[in-house]
Order: structure tokens, then C-alpha cells, then sequence
């Protein structure tokens, strides 16, 4: 039985690493970026949330759509500033553009907000322990799970069921036959970046919510973590991501709960590394052939 | 006439160097650069270090890795455990800790090393935070506390006169044929390997020696904040030394140490801002990366052509330039 | 003996079979090209002759030495060398730096010597500079050893490409599509060139081509290889007449060279 509640643990922490970790994946997939500053879209995200909450008295529902609008503005900002003009330059200037922006996004909010915690007000989704075959369950593990589903559904139908879904596929394939093809590939990469962030900002808000407090220096290591599970799952692959977020989560949980709870970290970084060194394109990654 | 010319060359560099030593030494003791300046060469001096070092490994050889810090962790570690321990003169010590750096740094590189690009660094980022983590769960090392009480061995002259060989040696490998190597792994390693390179066997080359230094740095580290901790030596490290790197410009030596002792003073010096000043800082990063990509020397060494105006050389000596 | 023995080299990527059944017998000196249309598996051929890809099934003998299967850095070491069809010069490194990488492999000193500056060192990068510089000036590159590969005009970066192969000393040199991209002025060069170098070097050639008019006036031999299998195999002469080689291309082409 304790094992289905760590499950339960481990699934709606790994939801939320799998939504951080979509972003990283699309935006690897579209422009090779791996973007350091993702983890703090989704510490702004939780901010804006906070500030629906808080400031505005606004409800769930609607905070998580403002954390979502929010957090996808300023990764659209992020990407136009700063890494729009740095397009055909050498990949790592841009990584290090992408580090200068997380200290920058993590600075500003701090200036703002203080270094202090906030909290999530208690009442923006009241918590409900469910008794379920034996199993305590905590009603926001269960919603957070719930949403996350619901976003990643939403996502598919977006990549796959619509015409600008299709023109991200086709850019992130091939950038310049996609131009020839008369898709506009700068407004596809912001659209990939706005929806990456505000699914990134939701996870956000349900942190928020579930953990209660906020720091603007929350998204350091939930960045990391997500940015290994994309990697994980195949850097690019967005079902790769969802399930490397799971995997992510999973793996902590339970190392935290049977292993130690120092050591999880760790654990959960060598899984990584023997599944790259087993496998070196990640899970659901393909092989690509260098043409000789 | 070549080799005359590259003698020729190092023994001005080791003499400006030796000449820079004692007017900054000198400096110091009139208390022209107090205590405060002081600690700031003594860092420059240890982070210059790890960037021309970490610069041969990425610079060079073209391998992305976020784990240099963790590199010197080990030799910070190491070091300061068998001073306390065992009482040992302090060369052994800092030996003893790059040694076990470079040890390990092969271990790590021989199955990491054939991943390519973004997951190398990945990889390199997560046996980072490993080696952190281990070492905060290590009791005797002081875990998540500390390692407190390690004598003060080093000062200035010890981080100098060991910045400046670390520099001659790495340069000396980057313009051999070993260095060539690397730099063809850099290059395109497909054609490398066609042209007789063992490219595994180079990017572990690299990786060890880099990993070395970045141990001997460590211990240097170690010995002179007599406090250590595991938070010190996280991927945000690791992070610091590939901006020096980038910024100076991907395999240039000189742009290293230039854009490391920029970037050391740079955010003391924006000290006076306060809470602004890692607002200003990354900013200027942002803004110096958009205007300047390849970083300030590109892939250029600060060629020893000036010198050559003092004799005369041949259009074939200009080959000594290479690259 | 055959310098070069290849035996039904196959080899299948998933479901599909690039090469299937390849066999070859190559002598010290000979000058051979093959010939196909494009995707009929001639890269391939080389990649599996170079140690890039292993093949599925078959012996590829040279030197009385089995290879199949063997690294790229080692083949080198036996005395395969080759060029690439899409260029693959160190880009950013100089003229002279690109040859020199060709020596490498046989260089004595260590990394100790190159940190000392011993005489050892010295003495050995001397020589290599030597033998690099005489190489440029045999292809006409002596004047520009400290430009970036990646600044020379197109047919003189070819023309690098075929000489850092050279230095590497090779008994067998393979070009993959030398004349791509060069104009009849240059291509004609070429031809002068590929003849010098067989001659001058000593050496065997395999190259792979579409410009017929080179293939005609320089291989003594040619193979034609079509969806991976051999479809013919003769002098220039018979390779023009031969109905199967004018199916496969477009005809017009051959019969013209």
C-alpha cells in the first residue's frame, strides 16, 4: 500500500517534471537550443500564478491560465531578446546567452519579490484527503495529474491535428525546407516557445499549490531534473519527455522513500548516464547516421 | 631556426611573467592592493587555471563538458585531506589532488566520451552533481557542513608561478601533434578518424589533462579558503568556467585568460551595485554574447608576430603561428 | 597478390541492402573508377572499405591482411586513405596544419616531449613540417600554408583534400568524386593531377565519379555498380558499349565521353 501512495507521489511529481520537460524538448527539437532559462519560466510562472491569487482573488482555473499566459509571454520575450539574434551563431554562445537569462530571470524576480518564500493561499485549491482503498490520497496529487493529462492531450491535438502543428513538425525536421515551403519559421518558433512555456508556467502553479511556498531560485533544480528527463526520453521527442519526466519522478520518489533521501539526486543522475551510455539518443531517440 | 624562435618567445613570456610577478607582489606588500585585491588575484589566478584548462578540452578539442567544477572538487578534497591527514609537503598534496582528478576524469571519460555534443554535457553535468552529492554525504570530508580547517598553504606566488606553467604546458600541447589531433576531433572527427586518428583516444587525452589541472586548481582552492564546500563546486560552477571559456573565444589561450580575469573582476567590481548587480551582470553577458559570439579573440591566439619585429624571419617561420 | 581482395561485400541497413555481393581485385598501380548512378551504393562501398561502416556479410583483404570491420584510424595505419564527397577539410584550421594531421599517426613522440620541448620533439616536428611543405608545393598550395582551409577557393580545398590523403602515405588512395563541383578547366587538371600522383607516388587508385570525361581518360579499369549490385566490370571502351551500363545511366552521358 505504500507503495501505490510513493506511486501516487511519484507520478504527480513526475507530471510535473514532464510538463517543464515538453518545453525543453520542443524547443531543442526546433532550434537546438538546450534552454537554461526554462526552469525559470516555470519559477515565473508560479509568481504569476501567485499574483492571480493573491493580488487578483482569482480562482483556480483562471490563475493557472494566467500563470500559462504569463509564463508563454515571457518565454516569448526571452526567445525575440535574446535568442533570435544570436540564430546562426556558435551553439555555445547561445548557451551561455541562455545561462545569463536564468540568473536574469531569477534576479529580477528577486528584486521584486524578495528572496522570501511566498505562500499559495490555502484556499485556491483546498486540500482533500481521499481514502481510497486504503490509500490516503491528496486531492491536488490527483488534479495536478489530472491537468497535466489534460494539458499534454491538448498539446497532441495541437501538434498533430492542426495546421500550425504541422508546420512545427515540419520545422523542426528541416528549418529552411520549411521556409521554402512558405512556413513562416519565426512566428513557429515563438509559438513553439509560448506553448513549451505555458505548460512549464502550469506546472508552476500546481507546484505552487501542492508544495505551498515559492522562491524566485525554485526553478534551478526542477530545470535541471526536467532538462534530464527530456534528454532522457530523446531530446526532441515529446512523448520522450513525458515519459522521461515520469521515469524522473518516479525514480526520485522512491529512491527518496526507500534508498535515501540524500542520495536521490544522485540516483537519479545515474540513471541517466546509464541510460545514454546503453543507449545514446535517449529512450525513444533514433540513431541518426552521419552521412559519410 | 623555428625552435630558436619559440624558445626565443617563451623566454620573453616567462620573463614578462616573472617581471608582472614582482610589481604585483611588490604592490601588495605596500598595502598599494590591500587584502581585498589581493584576494582577487589570488582567485584570478586559480580560475585561470581552470579556464585554459577547461579550454582544451572544449576550446580545443571540442567536447561540451559541465562537470570541471565536480574536477575540482576532487582536488580540492583530496588535497586538503591528506594535508590534515597525513601532514604532507604542499606539492604533494596539490599533485595528489590532480592526479586523483585526472584518474577519475578517465574513469568518468571512457564511457561518457563517445556520446556527442549535448549529451556529453549532459552527462559530464550529471557526474557533477554526483561527485557534489557523494562527497555532501561523506562524513570524514565534513558532508553537507563542510570541510573546515585546512591550512593556509597557498599564496600568491604559489597560484602565480603555477598559473603561468599551467598555461606554457597547455599551450605546449595545444601546438603539438597532439594538439593537432585534438583539434582535428574539433574539427570533424569522421575525417579525423580517416586521416589516422584515434579520436577517442585524443578526446580522453584531453578530458584527463584538463581534469588535472582542474584537480591542482582544487587543491590551490582548498588551501586557501581553509573552508570548503560541496555547494561550491555545483554545476553553476561549471557553468562560470564555460562563460570564461566562450568569452575568450574557443581554443584561444590568450582570450581565456583575458575573458577570466575580466570576468573574476567584473562582478566584484560591480559590487557597489548591490542588488542590482546580478541583474547587471548576466545582462552584460547577454549583451556581450549578442555583439560578440565567437568571444573576444574568436579562435585567433594573440600571435607572437609582434615579437618577430625584432629579427628578421622568414615567410616559413610565420608558420609558427599555426593555429 | 592483389594489393586489394574484396569478396561479396554486402552489406543491409534494416530492411534495406545497400551493396550486395561487391567484389573487387585491385592491383599495386592500378588507376580504377567506379562508376553508377546516383544512391547506387559507391560511397557505401568506400565507407566499408574504410572502416566506417562494418559490412554485414564478405572479406575485404589488402595487403594479405583481412580488414572488414576494422576502425577507420586503423585502416589509415595500413595505408587506406581517402577523400570525401562532400569535402571534409579541418575547416578552421591553416593549410598547413591539415597535412600535418595526416602524419600524426606515425609520429614517435610523446606527450612528455611535446610539454618538455625535448630535442626529440623538435627534431620530429622539423621533419614533419618538411614533408608537409613538399607535399603542398607538389599541389600547388606552398603559397598559401597559413591560410584557414576553410578560405581557399573550392578546387583548391579538392586539391588539400587529395593531399592530406597523400600525406598520410597510402598504397591505396581512394577519391571520392575529386571533379565534383570543378569546371572542364579544372577537371582536365585533375586529370593531370590523379596520373602524377599514380605515377609519382606510386600508389593504387579507386575513385568514384560521375564526370565521365575524367573516368574515361584516367581508369584503366572500370566497375559500374547499380542498386548495390556490379553490373559490369572492363576497360573504358567496353564499359561505353555495354548495353546494362546505358540502361542504368541515362546513355547519352557514357557515349559522349
Amino acid at each position: 500500500m505504500e507503495f501505490l501512495q510513493q506511486a501516487i507521489n511519484g507520478l504527480s511529481l513526475g507530471f510535473v517534471y514532464a510538463l517543464i520537460a515538453i518545453g525543453y524538448t520542443m524547443v531543442y527539437g526546433i532550434i537546438g537550443l538546450i534552454n537554461f532559462a526554462h526552469g525559470d519560466v516555470f519559477m515565473v510562472g508560479a509568481y504569476f500564478g501567485f499574483f492571480a491569487a493573491v493580488n487578483l482573488h482569482l480562482s483556480f482555473i483562471p490563475t493557472l491560465l494566467i500563470a500559462m499566459g504569463g509564463a508563454a509571454l515571457t518565454g516569448v520575450i526571452v526567445e525575440k531578446v535574446a535568442y533570435k539574434p544570436l540564430r546562426n551563431s556558435p551553439k555555445l554562445s547561445i548557451l551561455i546567452t541562455a545561462i545569463a537569462m536564468s540568473v536574469l530571470l531569477e534576479n529580477l524576480v528577486r528584486l521584486k519579490m524578495t528572496t522570501d518564500p511566498q505562500t499559495y493561499p490555502e484556499n485556491l485549491l483546498p486540500q482533500k484527503v481521499i481514502h481510497f482503498l486504503g490509500l490516503s490520497i491528496d486531492n491536488r496529487q490527483i488534479i495536478i495529474i489530472l491537468i497535466s493529462i489534460v494539458l499534454v492531450i491538448i498539446l497532441q491535438f495541437i501538434v498533430f491535428k492542426t495546421k500550425t502543428g504541422k508546420a512545427m513538425r515540419a520545422a523542426s525536421f528541416d528549418k529552411d525546407a520549411a521556409a521554402l515551403m512558405g512556413i513562416n519559421v519565426n512566428s513557429i518558433i515563438s509559438i513553439t516557445f509560448a506553448i513549451g512555456s505555458a505548460l512549464a508556467g502550469a506546472a508552476g502553479v500546481l507546484v505552487g499549490i501542492l508544495y505551498s511556498s515559492i522562491d524566485p531560485y525554485m526553478g534551478i533544480m526542477p530545470g535541471l531534473k526536467a532538462f534530464v528527463a527530456a534528454v532522457l526520453g530523446g531530446i526532441g521527442i515529446i512523448p520522450g519527455a513525458l515519459w522521461g519526466g515520469l521515469i524522473m519522478g518516479l525514480v526520485e520518489t522512491f529512491s527518496k522513500v526507500y534508498i535515501s533521501s540524500s542520495y536521490s539526486d544522485a540516483i537519479a543522475f545515474s540513471i541517466l548516464i546509464i541510460i545514454l551510455i546503453v543507449k545514446p539518443s535517449g529512450l525513444l531517440g533514433k540513431k541518426t547516421r552521419e552521412k559519410v | 631556426m623555428k625552435m630558436k624562435k619559440e624558445l626565443r618567445n617563451t623566454i620573453i613570456l616567462l620573463t614578462a611573467s616573472i617581471i608582472l610577478f614582482f610589481i604585483l607582489t611588490y604592490l601588495m606588500d605596500t598595502e598599494i592592493l590591500n587584502r581585498y585585491y589581493s584576494r582577487i588575484l589570488v582567485l584570478i589566478c586559480i580560475n585561470v587555471i581552470l579556464a585554459v584548462s577547461l579550454n582544451l578540452i572544449i576550446g580545443v578539442t571540442g567536447q561540451l563538458t559541465l562537470g570541471h567544477a565536480g574536477f575540482m572538487s576532487i582536488g580540492a578534497y583530496a588535497a586538503a585531506m591528506i594535508t590534515i591527514q597525513l601532514n604532507v609537503p604542499f606539492p604533494i598534496a596539490l599533485l595528489f589532488g590532480g592526479i586523483l582528478a585526472g584518474l577519475i576524469g578517465f574513469l568518468i571519460g571512457l564511457p561518457t566520451l563517445s556520446l556527442k555534443g549535448d549529451y556529453l554535457a549532459i552527462t559530464t553535468l550529471g557526474f557533477g552533481e554526483i561527485i557534489r552529492v557523494l562527497i555532501t554525504n561523506i562524513e570524514q570530508l565534513g558532508g553537507g557542513r563542510g570541510l573546515s580547517g585546512i591550512p593556509p598553504k597557498t599564496n600568491f606566488a604559489w597560484v602565480f608561478f603555477i598559473m603561468v606553467l599551467t598555461i606554457l604546458i597547455i599551450y605546449n600541447i595545444a601546438r603539438s601533434s597532439q594538439g593537432r589531433a585534438m583539434m582535428s576531433v574539433r574539427e570533424d572527427e569522421i575525417a579525423a578518424e580517416a586521416m589516422g586518428i584515434n579520436t577517442t583516444k585524443y578526446k580522453i587525452m584531453a578530458f584527463v589533462i584538463g581534469s588535472f589541472f582542474a584537480g591542482i586548481a582544487g587543491g590551490l582552492f582548498s588551501h586557501y579558503l581553509m573552508y570548503i564546500k560541496p555547494e561550491q563546486f555545483g554545476f553553476l560552477k561549471s557553468v562560470d568556467f564555460v562563460t570564461y571559456v566562450v568569452m575568450g573565444g574557443m581554443g584561444s589561450l590568450t582570450g581565456s585568460i583575458s575573458s577570466t580575469v575580466i570576468l573574476t573582476i567584473l562582478p566584484e567590481g560591480l559590487r557597489f551595485l548591490n542588488d542590482y548587480r546580478m541583474i547587471i551582470y548576466p545582462l552584460a553577458l547577454i549583451i556581450i554574447m549578442r555583439f560578440r559570439p565567437q568571444g573576444l579573440m574568436g579562435t585567433k591566439e594573440l600571435s607572437m608576430r609582434m615579437f618577430d619585429k625584432f629579427s628578421k624571419g622568414s615567410d616559413k617561420d610565420a608558420a609558427i603561428k599555426g593555429k | 597478390m592483389p594489393l586489394l581482395k574484396v569478396n561479396n561485400l554486402t552489406i543491409k541497413f534494416g530492411g534495406l541492402t545497400a551493396v550486395s555481393n561487391f567484389s573487387l581485385n585491385l592491383s599495386d598501380h592500378d588507376l580504377v573508377g567506379l562508376i553508377g548512378p546516383n544512391g547506387a551504393g559507391k560511397t557505401t562501398i568506400f565507407n566499408m572499405l574504410t572502416g566506417v561502416y562494418s559490412p554485414t556479410s564478405g572479406e575485404i583483404e589488402f595487403n594479405g591482411e583481412f580488414i572488414q570491420g576494422v576502425k577507420p584510424y586503423e585502416i589509415t595505419k595500413k595505408r587506406i586513405s581517402r577523400t570525401f564527397q562532400n569535402i571534409r577539410l579541418f575547416k578552421e584550421l591553416t593549410v598547413l596544419d591539415n597535412v600535418k594531421i595526416s602524419f600524426n599517426y606515425n609520429v614517435k613522440y610523446n606527450l612528455l616531449h611535446s610539454i618538455l620541448r625535448l630535442p626529440k620533439f623538435n627534431r620530429e616536428e622539423a621533419e614533419i613540417e618538411r614533408k608537409a611543405l613538399e607535399i603542398l608545393k607538389v599541389f600547388g598550395l606552398d603559397g598559401k600554408i597559413n591560410e584557414l582551409a576553410c578560405n581557399l577557393p573550392y578546387g583548391e580545398q579538392r586539391r588539400l583534400e587529395i593531399a592530406r590523403a597523400l600525406a598520410a602515405e597510402p598504397k591505396l588512395l581512394l577519391l571520392d568524386e575529386p571533379a565534383a563541383g570543378m569546371n572542364p578547366q579544372e577537371t582536365h587538371e585533375l586529370m593531370g593531377l590523379i596520373n602524377f600522383v599514380r605515377d609519382e607516388f606510386k600508389i593504387a587508385i579507386l575513385l568514384i565519379e560521375h564526370d565521365m570525361k575524367l573516368v574515361m581518360g584516367v581508369c584503366e579499369r572500370i566497375i559500374v555498380v547499380d542498386y548495390g549490385k556490379v553490373i559490369a566490370e572492363g576497360s573504358p571502351e567496353e564499359i561505353k558499349k555495354n548495353p546494362k551500363v546505358i540502361e542504368a545511366y541515362l546513355g547519352e552521358e557514357v557515349a559522349d565521353a
